[in-house]
């Protein structure tokens, strides 16, 4: 079973229909059980950082949550719920995150249609292509992005975007006047800034890349 | 870089995708959930849905299409029509739908647009305007610009000024504003161009064009001469005249930035 985290953020729905439409197991759930039992966790979201950070206060889930990715239980993040991984946000003044991603949140330069919506396109660090578990039998963990080529399309609704510190968190890029990281991750914990869950044929692939690195599809 | 959206937009009533021309003369165009499903296989970068039903007690209709949709389709789609109140907004966003249009309620109540935008962001609250122009001698008056805001489906002028109202709806938080011209809709004679541009050029949110395509060069004059950052379009899409994948080439090959599938 995967664990949608139900912190009471907008678009949490969404995430659990498209991962039931892969034969995914979920459960849309705020109970820390039930989260310690999940194979892997989903914190999706959209709305404010410093909403998304009191109400994950509130439901006292923060310790699971940084339980969860200390322990590399597979960790899924998306829009906010990536952002919320970052040390801080300076979103509506500035506000902490969950800092498990040295880095911060800021908003797009001045200039640009705000928020960034729409189709835009990701490119790969080229770094992060493979990842092999064992060298010498050459067993490929299935990545991220695995059957996802360079320059597909995906859908974004942002204002604010992810700084992680060091570029080795970051998984693949997106230019919307300026170069920005739209996945990063380490481990088996992951941040997708746009909306996988609506990126149609390629955001659902995305997805059950993820179910196949927790174990939840074949 | 950020591609140019083909949105179909999609009238219902009663649960039942219709389309007439400048809002009468209403024809049945099928089940709004199956055409969402066949516009996403086709390429269609999202949805719209304007629900036209009159009554109250048939708005349910259209909340089990939302659910539906939601379940089925997965590319973002908007609810239009009859949203008056914030309890109205939540309960079509938790249905699943990713971002509610508001037109005459945010004219009478322009502060909904700022609760709805605090209380579920920006990025879900569209406002639609219906835009006229105006007779050329109030449109000479020096600060007042050539089209004026209509209301309750194009049948009440409000004296609003467009570009005004534009400007307004942004600094109250809207996301993205969904432009339809009603000289236009449903002549498929080609958008409003200068009023997609004037739009455009006014405010720093997204812009759905929308009213009068008629053809593929009408789409790409609204992305190009337009400057719109999105198309809307039904009957062209509807009865079968073009299919969103073709419209999508056409326009690529014509140099626009497109999510071709």
């Amino acid at each position: 079973m995967i664990a949608i985290i139900d912190y009471k953020m907008g678009n949490v729905r969404s995430v659990a229909k498209a991962l039931e439409s892969l034969g995914a197991k979920v459960e849309l759930t705020a109970s820390k059980t039930k989260l310690a039992k999940a194979k892997a966790l989903v914190l999706p979201g959209v709305g404010a950082f410093a909403a998304g950070m009191k109400n994950l206060q509130k439901l006292k889930l923060i310790p699971e949550i940084k339980k969860a990715i200390a322990q590399d239980k597979p960790f899924l993040g998306i829009c906010l719920g990536q952002q919320l991984l970052f040390s801080q946000s300076y979103e509506h003044g500035k506000h902490k995150g969950l800092d498990i991603i040295p880095g911060e949140v800021v908003m797009f330069k001045p200039g640009l249609k705000i928020p960034h919506m729409g189709w835009n396109t990701i490119t790969q660090v080229k770094s992060k292509k493979l990842k092999v578990k064992n060298e010498k039998q050459k067993i490929f963990v299935p990545g991220i992005l695995e059957g996802i080529p360079d320059d597909s399309y995906f859908y974004f609704v942002h204002s604010y975007y992810v700084k992680p510190l060091s570029r080795k968190w970051i998984i693949a890029t997106t230019e919307y006047g300026q170069k920005f990281a739209s996945i990063v991750g380490q481990g088996n914990t992951f941040g997708i800034q746009f909306h996988p869950e609506k990126s149609s044929d390629m955001g659902l692939k995305i997805l059950k890349n993820f179910c196949r690195i927790c174990g939840e599809l074949e | 870089m950020l591609a140019k959206r083909i949105i179909p937009c999609l009238d219902v009533k009663d649960g039942r995708v219709v389309k007439g021309i400048n809002f009468l003369n209403l024809r049945d165009a099928g089940d709004p959930v199956e055409q969402a499903a066949m516009y996403s296989r086709e390429g269609a970068d999202e949805v719209v849905f304007l629900d036209i039903t009159a009554s109250s007690d048939h708005r349910k209709t259209m909340l089990d299409v939302v659910k539906r949709t939601a379940e089925q389709v997965f590319i973002p789609f908007t609810v239009g029509g009859g949203i008056r109140k914030l309890s109205d907004i939540e309960l079509i966003l938790r249905k699943g739908a990713d971002k509610v249009s508001l037109n005459t309620a945010a004219v009478k109540n322009p502060q909904l647009i700022k609760r709805a935008a605090r209380k579920f962001g920006n990025q879900c609250i569209v406002v639609a305007i219906d835009a006229k122009r105006r007779p050329s001698a109030i449109s000479h008056q020096p600060s007042a610009s050539k089209w004026e805001v209509y209301i309750y489906g194009g049948r009440e002028p409000t004296g609003i000024d467009v570009i005004e109202w534009v400007k307004k709806v942004e600094a109250l938080g809207a996301g993205e504003i969904l432009l339809t011209s009603m000289d236009k809709d449903g002549t498929q004679s080609g958008y409003d161009l200068e009023l997609t541009r004037a739009v455009c050029e006014a405010v720093n949110i997204p812009v759905i064009a929308s009213g009068g395509a008629g053809t593929l060069e009408h789409l790409y004059d609204g992305l190009y001469k337009g400057k719109a950052d999105a198309v809307l379009a039904a009957s062209i899409f509807h009865y079968g005249k073009y299919k969103v994948k073709q419209t999508k080439k056409y326009l690529a090959a014509k140099g626009l930035h497109m999510r071709c599938v």
